[in-house]
């Protein structure tokens, strides 16, 4: 189904922000709208998002691959995003990262088994006085975990685990 | 002293609109718009002496007044895209105080005639921006935001706009170009934003700590405002404290607090008592500030001081850095940093980020010899005044001051050749 008949109100609202003359502006917010579900954008909802704003598709391509917080495959279904940047360094992120490897059983920029979680690395987000610290970035958007401990994260996955149930 | 901007500290509940009214929110902006003519209000922020406090200190009621105003319609924006690491200043302010900070938007869109503003929020704000947007929405409800506002002609809307992971769009013609959805990469300038600026109209653009000292201003005067701080720098200022200190976090304090007083008496001094070897003053862009010397730290932080020191006050993030930590380890971290964010526009800070970062991995493997050293200052000296923003020499910063000023760091974890 077509964003626009699974969204309907929300594609309109998004619309509403921008002026006739700037209706491009509303790529972002439907880029986030056609990942809301599967985790990440796929091929039809390109065409979609083209269609409504009437560019291209390799204009929207380009856009998924410059912004970081878009993804055009389909990965873990909640991605941890560790802050390894220097403040969190100084504050032990590095080994917190290590740690959570260990404890996960992946490396870096892979998924586990279950296809629940993504591991990765990100620059800054804000929160250098509560490293370390990560997001999750999954259905329910984008939430902060901070003051994190490897035991706090291991109890939040199993959370997360039994809140979408078993994903393959 | 009670707080300017952090108020939420003091007054719980502040991030509700009652709240925020009963403590004489709201009141600034509905008394310029029934009272004052949009250039009065500039005037009182000109006149304030309010610097720009998202890195460069532009004098905030001078960039009012540079709006073109033969072009119409004219946009505000607010950048709260704060993504240098070493801040965390803006999602406070948003978090607890988030009335005050909308009003300060408000008050500038009514100075420079716009009838709509934008809130460009970094995408991982996406918490912070649906509250911004239920509190856009009760401003909505109670009359501040709309159309003909309290009987006047004058109308405005404010909308949120989350961006999608991209430090350079805190670059302001960056911000614009995502805000215009695309890729964030600069424009060339001039033209500036009052002049040629969102969808090609004039445009102010400012960050979220700025807009929240303007409702207080034109509340007190700008008299009480020039009370604080400098007299270059009046004000108070967000010290974001990071690092290995024993109590990192938001500090707000005038400007002119010397770094012993916000290290010391509110960051808790340094983790097991070490010495300070460096300071970062503006995050991850900064110059190393070497504290070879005592005295260094006794230096008041304000915008023209700082520079005394050959460094930039910038956003005020302040990075503590320790006797302990390797220089060559830190600018391959700050190296890689911009090597990921630069956007790939101007060829000297795409390749020169890339060779950076081969030549400090190298370098911190301890596979580097001292002509590597050599060459990675004449790499980062190639980047330097020749790209269109300031992210090029952001990323030559660190490593140019920590090789220049503690040489004998690299040397010893090099050969000689």
């Amino acid at each position: 189904m077509s964003l626009v008949h699974k969204y309907p109100d929300e594609v309109k609202q998004i619309l509403s922000k921008y002026p006739p003359e700037g209706k491009r502006s509303a790529v972002m917010p439907l880029l986030f709208l056609a990942q809301r579900e599967e985790g990440y954008v796929t091929k039809a909802a390109v065409q979609d998002i083209a269609q409504i704003l009437d560019i291209t598709e390799t204009d929207i391509g380009s856009i998924i691959g410059f912004y970081t917080l878009y993804h055009d495959k389909k990965e873990g279904r909640y991605r941890i995003q560790v802050c390894t940047d220097l403040p969190c360094a100084l504050r032990g992120a590095e080994k917190f990262m290590a740690d959570l490897c260990g404890s996960l059983g992946i490396k870096v920029g892979e998924t586990t088994s279950d296809g629940l979680v993504t591991l990765e690395a990100v620059t800054c987000l804000a929160a250098c006085d509560k490293a370390p610290m990560f997001q999750t970035q999954g259905p329910d958007g984008i939430k902060y975990h901070e003051d994190m401990t490897v035991e706090k994260t291991m109890e939040l996955i199993a959370r997360l685990k039994t809140a979408v149930g078993e994903v393959k | 002293m009670a707080h300017i901007l952090l108020r939420h500290r003091e007054i719980p509940d502040l991030n509700t609109i009652d709240v925020y009214k009963k403590n004489g929110g709201l009141e600034a902006f509905k008394n310029a718009v029934t009272k004052l003519k949009p250039n009065e209000v500039t005037d009182v922020v000109k006149n304030s002496g309010l610097r720009g406090r998202g890195g460069a200190g532009f004098p905030t009621g001078m960039k009012w007044s540079f709006i073109d105003n033969k072009n119409w319609p004219h946009y505000v924006v607010a950048n709260a895209d704060e993504s240098e690491p070493g801040t965390f200043k803006d999602r406070e302010i948003m978090e607890g105080n988030p009335f005050q900070f909308l009003e300060g938007l408000m008050l500038a869109s009514y100075a420079v005639g716009a009838n709509a503003a934008y809130v460009y929020l970094r995408g991982e704000f996406w918490d912070i921006g649906a509250s911004l947007d239920k509190q856009i929405a009760e401003l909505e409800a109670e009359g501040y935001l709309g159309e003909k506002l309290f009987g006047t002609e004058y109308s405005l809307r404010l909308y949120t706009h989350l961006g999608a992971g991209a430090y350079i769009c805190g670059e302001e013609t960056a911000l614009l170009e995502s805000l215009e959805g695309k890729r964030g990469q600069p424009r060339n300038r001039p033209p500036f934003p009052p002049a040629v600026g969102l969808y090609g109209k004039p445009t102010i653009i400012n960050n979220v700590e700025t807009f929240t000292n303007v409702p207080l201003i034109l509340a007190k005067g700008a008299d009480w405002y020039k009370t604080i701080g400098t007299a270059d720098s009046p004000g108070v200022k967000i010290f974001s404290l990071s690092g290995r200190v024993n109590k990192p976090g938001n500090y707000e304090l005038p400007l002119g607090t010397t770094f012993r007083e916000l290290i010391y008496t509110h960051g808790g001094g340094v983790i097991d008592d070490r010495k300070v070897k460096a300071i970062m003053p503006a995050g991850a862009s900064s110059s190393l500030i070497m504290v070879d010397d005592e005295k260094v730290l006794d230096t008041p932080m304000d915008y023209a001081t700082v520079r005394t020191l050959k460094a930039d006050l910038g956003s005020a993030s302040v990075i503590v850095i320790d006797e302990t930590v390797p220089l060559d380890w830190l600018i391959n971290k700050t190296v890689h940093f911009f090597k990921h964010e630069s956007c790939g526009k101007c060829t000297p800070c795409r390749e020169g980020t890339y060779w950076m970062s081969h030549l400090t991995e190298r370098i911190h493997a301890g596979h580097g010899t001292t002509a590597d050293v050599d060459l990675l200052l004449n790499v980062a000296k190639q980047i330097q005044g020749k790209c269109l923003c300031a992210l090029g020499e952001f990323s030559t910063m660190a490593v140019v001051t920590s090789i220049e000023r503690s040489r004998q760091d690299f040397d010893r974890v090099v050969k000689a050749q």
